[in-house]
């Protein structure tokens, strides 16, 4: 089940730990991998790990001319970008009252308006294939808020949006657009909190515990596959019961 | 006919689905041809590949008939 053999998938930010599990998981079943982000050195590392067939795309997606090219470059490894996953997010968490702009447009740069123009610069080929897979990774905090994080969580629910409206404009050419929201999964980014932070979130986890990069990767693997084909519009939430949407 | 009117002709035969006789110099692409906006997108796709010209964005937006395609790629060559 879930053959991805002959397609190539792109993935931003696999240098990341749900990025580089997505990554592995696309790979594993068949798929030529891009894997991009902004430190090399990681995704040197999962290249060779992975072996075959996975090709390293540095990109910073805080500069907008890396992101119109990301797309051309991708092609040009491996030929076509039928699978897009938008993994890549960065944080700045601060106290509303004391987030700066810089804080509020960076992350909406990043996690928002880079994931949308890599839609766009991969949607022609999709288009012409009559089939294309974009995974957009958002968050739980996108559907439920979260203190601290109102540029995140903003950035978050905008690329739902984003994904709900590109879906109906695609879907007749077989394209989908789905997000897979995580909940706390145990990665870098989570490893900043402190053992008070993570007692807190734990009780309100039904499943008692964190989550892991491989839980996320399978959703990816699910709504990246051709069985997934009826599937558009949606999202795929896995937080353990955390938040039921 | 023209070669240019004949391949632009196929193109949006084939893509569009319709009879040959329909596609008419003053045909619209949307109100006659039955092309949605994704369509035309994808027709000045396929008459950019074809011709081997680019087709900016404020300029797709003015083709709106078999004969609009039709001047513009004779003008663009």
């Amino acid at each position: 089940m879930f053959d991805l053999t002959g397609k190539c998938a792109l993935i931003t930010g696999a240098s990341g730990g749900i990025g580089g599990a997505i990554a592995s998981a696309l790979h594993g079943m068949g798929a030529t991998v891009g894997l991009s982000g902004t430190r090399v050195e990681p995704l040197e590392a999962l290249a060779a790990e992975l072996g075959e067939q996975a090709h390293v795309l540095p990109c910073n997606l805080s500069d907008a001319d890396a992101v119109e090219a990301l797309p051309k470059q991708a092609v040009e490894a491996m030929g076509a970008v039928d699978i897009l996953v938008n993994n890549a997010g960065i944080t700045r968490d601060n106290i509303f009252m004391r987030m700066s702009d810089e804080e509020i447009q960076s992350v909406i740069d990043v996690n928002l308006v880079s994931s949308i123009r890599l839609m766009r610069g991969v949607l022609r080929g999709m288009m012409k294939a009559r089939f294309g897979r974009i995974v957009n990774i958002t968050s739980v905090v996108g559907a439920t808020g979260n203190p601290g994080q109102v540029n995140y969580a903003a950035a978050k629910a905008g690329l739902v949006g984003a994904s709900k409206s590109l879906a109906y404009e695609v879907a007749s050419r077989g394209i989908t657009v789905n997000c897979v929201a995580p909940g706390f999964i145990a990665t870098a980014m989570t490893e900043k909190l402190n053992d008070d932070q993570k007692g807190k979130i734990l009780t309100q986890i039904p499943a008692g515990r964190m989550g892991d990069p491989v839980e996320i990767a399978s959703a990816v693997a699910y709504l990246s596959s051709a069985e997934a084909g009826y599937v558009t519009g949606a999202t795929l939430h896995v937080n353990g019961g955390m938040a039921m949407l | 006919m023209s070669d240019i009117a004949d391949r632009v002709k196929k193109i949006v035969v084939e893509h569009l689905g319709v009879e040959e006789e329909k596609v008419t110099e003053s045909a619209s692409f949307i109100d006659d041809l039955g092309a949605d906006s994704l369509d035309t997108v994808e027709l000045v796709m396929a008459f950019e590949e074809e011709f081997g010209i680019e087709i900016p964005d404020d300029a797709a937006e003015t083709i709106q008939t078999f004969g609009d395609a039709v001047k513009y790629i004779k003008e663009a060559q």
